[in-house]
Order: C-alpha cells, then sequence, then structure tokens
C-alpha cells in the first residue's frame, strides 16, 4: 500500500475491533459466561470419580472450540449487522482488514485458551500434565489454528443466514483434523516429559495453520467482494 | 485532492437474475454533477454502490481514471467519498475517534487540528467526545459528511443527501456540493426534484421492461 | 454420447455378473475363479461396488472443488452449477458408500458403525457436503451463494487431505486392505484386480454420465427461473 503502510492498516483495524470489543465487551461476556457454565457442568457431573487422561485432552479441546464458536463470528458478523463494512470498505482493501480481524481473533483465543486451561486444571484435580512445555506448544498451536480456521469461516457465515446453527456446522468439519490432532499432543504432554515427545502432532499443526491461512488469503478476496 | 474521470458504460445489475437497471452509460470530468433520479425500488443506491465498487455490476464497467491512468477497482475506493443511508458509523466511539480510526484504517494520519475543522465544518465540535449511538439521526448524518470529506475525494457519491438533516444541515450540504463541484466530481442519488436541479444533468432509471408487461412491483421474490 | 451410454451399459453389465458371478475357491484353477481371502470370503464382492462408490464421492469432491476454483475467476454462473450439481451428486454417492459399507461392517465387525479411520473419513465428507448444502439453502442471492459455497468448497478442499493424513495415525484401521495388506502383498488374483479396476473405471464413467445429466437439468431449471414464471 502507498500510504500507511500494510502493517499500519492491520494494526489500525486491530486496534478499532480491540477498542470496539473493550468497549462493548459482546465476546468478552459470551465467551466468560460460556467458560462458567461448561466448567461447572463438567464439575457436577464428574464428581470426584476419574477420568482417563484422553478423556481430559478431549474435554478440554470440546470447551475451547466451543468457545470459539460461540466468540470468533462476532467481528465480522458485527460489521456486517451494523452495515460498518460498507465504512471499511470505502476505507481499505481486503487483506488488511482480514489480517486485522485474524489477529484480534488469534490473541482472544490465546488469552481464551490460556484461563481456560488454568480453570480446568484447577478445578480438575485428574488433569495432571508431565511435559508443560508441550502442553504449551500444543495449546498455543492448536489455538491458533483453530482461530485461523475461525476467522475464514467466520467471514463466510456474516453473509450469510441462520448464522448461530450454521457456524458449527460448517466449521467443524474444517477444524476435524487440527482438533484430532491436537487432542493427541495434549495426551502425550500429560504421559510423556520432554516438549519434543509430540514433534509429529507439532508438524501437521504447524503445516495445518500454513494450509488454511495460504487458502484464507487466496479466498477472503471474493467473501470481501459484494 | 486529486482530479479524477468516471466512465460508467453498458451497466447492467440483476439480482437473481431479474434486472434491476441495464444500460447505463455515463461520462464525468472534473466539475461535473450528475443526479440520478427514479422511482424506490429503481435501483438508484445500486448504481451508486457499483459506481464505488462496491458492488460487481452484471454486465458494463465502471473506471475511474487519474491522470489518464485508470485505478484499479479494489484501489477505487482512495478517491471515493460517499455519505448514504446504509452506510453506518461505528456507534460505540464517538464522534472524534470515528474520524481518527478510519483515518488510520484509510492509511492516512491527519492531525487533531484536522479533525476539529472538519467536526466544525459539520457543526458538532461540542459533541465531539460524546459516542455516536447518542447522536440523533440528523447528527449521524452530519458526522458521515465529515468523513466523507475528511480525504478531499476525487468522487463524491450522495444517496439522499438530506436524509434527517435540518434547514442548516441543508445549507451545509449545498455548500459542500458547490465546494466539490469546482474541480471534482459528484453524483447524487434522489427524490427530490430540489437536489436534481443542481446537477448538470440527470439521468432517469427504472426497471427494464419484460414483453411489454409493467414490471413486478412489491414482489419480492 | 449414445456410443458412450451404449458402451458404458455393457460395461457395467460386464463387471456386475463377473462381480456376482465369478466363484470364490480355496485353488485357483481356472481363470474367472477369485481367491478365498481370509476373514472376507463372499463379503468380499462388496469391493467391486463399496470401493467405487467412495472413490466417484472423492471424485465428486473434487470435481466440484475444481469449479468452485473456476466460478471464483469467472464468475459464470454456469461454472456454479457444475460445482453445485458435482457436490450433490457427491453427496448421494457419498451416503450409498456410508450405507453400504455399514451394512457390510454389520455382518463383519458386528456393529453398523465402529469409527475406523476410513469410516469418520467418510463421514467428514459427508459432513461437508451437508454444511456445504445448508449453506447454500441460506443464501437467497444466486451470486453470493455461489461465491460463498465456492469459498466453502475450496476451504474444505485444502483441509480435507488433512483428514486422510491425520486419521489413519490416531485409530487402528479394521478395514481390510485387499490391494496391498500390512505385509504389502497382493491378496487379490489377476483377475479380481481386472474386475476391480474395471468396476472403478466404469462406476466413474456412470458418475460423469449421470453429472452430464445433472448438470443439464439445472441449465434448464435455471434458464426456466430467469424466464420468468
Amino acid at each position: 500500500m502507498k500510504k500507511g503502510g500494510f502493517l499500519g492498516v492491520t494494526a489500525a483495524v486491530f486496534r478499532k475491533d480491540t477498542s470496539s470489543e473493550i468497549r462493548t465487551r459482546y465476546a468478552l461476556n459470551a465467551l466468560f459466561l460460556f467458560t462458567v457454565t461448561t466448567l461447572s457442568i463438567i464439575l457436577f457431573s464428574f464428581q470426584s470419580s476419574t477420568v482417563p487422561v484422553q478423556v481430559h485432552a478431549g474435554l478440554l479441546w470440546v470447551l475451547i472450540f466451543f468457545a470459539a464458536m460461540s466468540g470468533l463470528s462476532r467481528t465480522f458478523i458485527t460489521e456486517e449487522d451494523r452495515g460498518t463494512i460498507l465504512l471499511l470498505k470505502l476505507s481499505t482493501i481486503s487483506t488488511p482488514v482480514y489480517y486485522g480481524k485474524l489477529l484480534f481473533n488469534v490473541l482472544l483465543l490465546i488469552a481464551l485458551t490460556a484461563i481456560l486451561t488454568v480453570l480446568y486444571a484447577m478445578v480438575l484435580p485428574g488433569f495432571i500434565v508431565l511435559s508443560v512445555p508441550t502442553l504449551c506448544i500444543s495449546l498455543f498451536l492448536g489455538t491458533v489454528g483453530l482461530a485461523s480456521a475461525s476467522t475464514i469461516i467466520g467471514a463466510l457465515i456474516a453473509k450469510a443466514n441462520a448464522r448461530g446453527t450454521l457456524y458449527p456446522v460448517l466449521s467443524f468439519p474444517i477444524v476435524l483434523p487440527l482438533l484430532l490432532t491436537v487432542i493427541r499432543a495434549t495426551t502425550i504432554a500429560m504421559e510423556q516429559e520432554g516438549w519434543d515427545a509430540a514433534m509429529d502432532e507439532y508438524r501437521v499443526l504447524i503445516s495445518y495453520i500454513l494450509a488454511i491461512n495460504a487458502a484464507s488469503y487466496l479466498v477472503f478476496e471474493y467473501i470481501w467482494k459484494d | 485532492m486529486t482530479l479524477v474521470q468516471l466512465t460508467a458504460s453498458g451497466l447492467r445489475k440483476d439480482f437473481n437474475r431479474r434486472p434491476v437497471f441495464s444500460d447505463i452509460s455515463f461520462q464525468l470530468r472534473p466539475g461535473q454533477t450528475l443526479a440520478v433520479a427514479g422511482r424506490n425500488g429503481s435501483g438508484k443506491s445500486t448504481l451508486l454502490k457499483i459506481v464505488a465498487s462496491l458492488l460487481s455490476p452484471t454486465a458494463g464497467t465502471v473506471t475511474l481514471t487519474v491522470g489518464g491512468n485508470e485505478v484499479p477497482a479494489r484501489w477505487m475506493f482512495r478517491h471515493i467519498g460517499m455519505v448514504a443511508p446504509y452506510l453506518h458509523l461505528y456507534e460505540e466511539f464517538t464522534a472524534l475517534e470515528n474520524l481518527s480510526l478510519i483515518d488510520r484504517i484509510r492509511g492516512a494520519a491527519h492531525t487533531a487540528a484536522e479533525y476539529e475543522k472538519l467536526l466544525a465544518m459539520v457543526s458538532l465540535e461540542r459533541r465531539k467526545h460524546d459516542v455516536v449511538r447518542t447522536f440523533s439521526s440528523g447528527m449521524k448524518q452530519r458526522l458521515k459528511y465529515a468523513l466523507a470529506w475528511m480525504e478531499r475525494p476525487g468522487l463524491l457519491l450522495l444517496d439522499e443527501p438530506r436524509t434527517n438533516l435540518d434547514a442548516d444541515g441543508i445549507s451545509m450540504v449545498r455548500s459542500l456540493f458547490e465546494e466539490q463541484r469546482r474541480d471534482g466530481i459528484v453524483i447524487v442519488a434522489t427524490n427530490e426534484e430540489d437536489d436534481a436541479v443542481m446537477c448538470d444533468d440527470t439521468i432517469e432509471i427504472s426497471a427494464p421492461r419484460r414483453g411489454g408487461m409493467p414490471p413486478p412491483a412489491g414482489e419480492g421474490s | 454420447m449414445k456410443v458412450f451410454q451404449a458402451i458404458l451399459g455393457f460395461w457395467l453389465t460386464a463387471v456386475i455378473l463377473c462381480a456376482f458371478l465369478f466363484p470364490i475357491v480355496p485353488e485357483i484353477t481356472r481363470w474367472y475363479e477369485f481367491p478365498v481371502i481370509p476373514g472376507l470370503e463372499q463379503k468380499a464382492r462388496i469391493l467391486f461396488f463399496h470401493v467405487p462408490l467412495a472413490w466417484t464421492s472423492v471424485v465428486g469432491f473434487v470435481v466440484s472443488v475444481i469449479f468452485a476454483i473456476r466460478y471464483l475467476r469467472t464468475k459464470k454462473l454456469d461454472d456454479d452449477i457444475r460445482s453445485s450439481s458435482a457436490a450433490g451428486l457427491g453427496l448421494l454417492f457419498c451416503a450409498l458408500t456410508t450405507i453400504t459399507g455399514s451394512i457390510w461392517a454389520k455382518f463383519s465387525w458386528g456393529s453398523f458403525w465402529n469409527w475406523d479411520p476410513r469410516e469418520t473419513s467418510i463421514f467428514v465428507l459427508l459432513l461437508i457436503y451437508g454444511a456445504y448444502f445448508a449453506l447454500r439453502s441460506s443464501v437467497q442471492e444466486d451470486d453470493k451463494k455461489a461465491t460463498l459455497a465456492a469459498v466453502y468448497a475450496i476451504i474444505a478442499g485444502v483441509t480435507m487431505p488433512f483428514l486422510m493424513f491425520v486419521m489413519p495415525r490416531i485409530i487402528a484401521s479394521l478395514h481390510p486392505d485387499p490391494i496391498i495388506n500390512t505385509q504389502g502383498k497382493v491378496s487379490m488374483n489377476g483377475t479380481m484386480l481386472t474386475v476391480f479396476l474395471s468396476s472403478l473405471a466404469g462406476f466413474t464413467g456412470l458418475y460423469f454420465w449421470i453429472y452430464s445429466l445433472t448438470v443439464r437439468l439445472a441449465r434448464l431449471e435455471f434458464k426456466r427461473s430467469s424466464e420468468g414464471e
């Protein structure tokens, strides 16, 4: 871009979304309530029974997936619903808008995942991790991948009707390979020591992130126009 | 402000294969103004969106040239200022924040004094720190003018320019219009006779008829 | 076209006859006999129908993605018609794959559904097709519907290979692998392989024949609706 620079505009979009979220707290409120409700349901149903590690890893990612589904589509839907998307279209091109919103979603989901995991470990004593580095790397890669997929699907459904139900329906088959891999990586973190025990999983997660972002970069232009 | 030339040729738009309008062509040079007239639902706003490259036409082309060079469609927004009822502001931000956020997203950085001047021009300087949600519809309309005017666009697109404005606001629009027509282009979509007579030229758009029958009115299929 | 239909008809009839009538014997003495595959016996015959169905449902997906990419480039609704017709037919074949596989699984593995990696993959493909049509039905305007559907098909096309790669690593497969088994040796004899490959070719031909009919039909419907009620 000639003036302002691509990064500057991306940062401007990100800053707008962040201050908007801080002011309205639509996504934050939904995510907070979601976390509290689901964690208490899990707590009530487990009582004091012990469950296998795979169940913990799976459950944690079910929580993160549905949290993403409840919060990450807002950034595009709100522009579409309030008619501010035209203001954006008259102000810049598609790419910085996409990356600004992707950055916003990635950071939001990372923060949420961190809080969810800490809370989960606190309230469920059966969640014992042998390798904290493996857990952190897995959570980080999984979150970035999930946020990337959620962002492009969010941009897609913002243009459609019946979005509430459509969002998880469209996202699930897309993120399933990612979820299966990251659940496996999380299980490894709970069972084995050493950060490199889940090396294969990291490779799959990184390729997934690269692939979904390359595809998003190419198709977003078409969602943006019209 | 950069001088632009606008050429629309053979524009046609279908919604679900039903033609809204067809075969619209015009050419505007700096200093020319055009009114787009037509009854409700005839596609005035659709035409404006196509000219602004917010919507792609089913057929035909819109070309914007700057100094003889064609501007690619995705970059056309740089030369366009638009005020329209379907263009909305960020209601959770103040008037000043709306200006500065959009300014940054445009990749420009005007000074605080310039924002003040713009807000004074639309008589919002006393409410600049209030969030837009608390604004009346007329005040929102004024703020849209400030946003459209910020970059001094070569092409100004006004859809129903006097919506919600009081006498004061209307005279402000009029002076902006006169300012713009000195070396820029203005297209006004309107139902008001008063707006149309200000412009050099008027095009009337109506849905193309099918087989001699009048177009189905209000049949929302 | 007529010639193609006639050849296809003969071809598939021959494949079906061979698949059902050729005897499965422990010791092969004649050219038209199939070997016994331990644990499968007569149930091995599903190979000639189930696998080609699964293959065509993937072909349908690939064709749909190719025309989705073309639609985004050309913005001609005809490409969308081709893309969505391919997906519709893919959905049909995918459903048939799931049903035939389930019936077979009931008799071989004892239950209709076992979350075997390939069962899961075909299930996810079914979900993608389902999501694709759910998305289409939730958009009214033609151009927008076509664009969004194309974008979704492309994104699904990018992530689907990951599933194919990830699934077998996570869950051990129950699937018999008659072409190349775990020891890496072919348990089909030449006759079986020939019938299988002919069936694969025949079903692919069938797919493209039905596909061309579906596209023609969709084009006619499209034309009729553009000419008004």
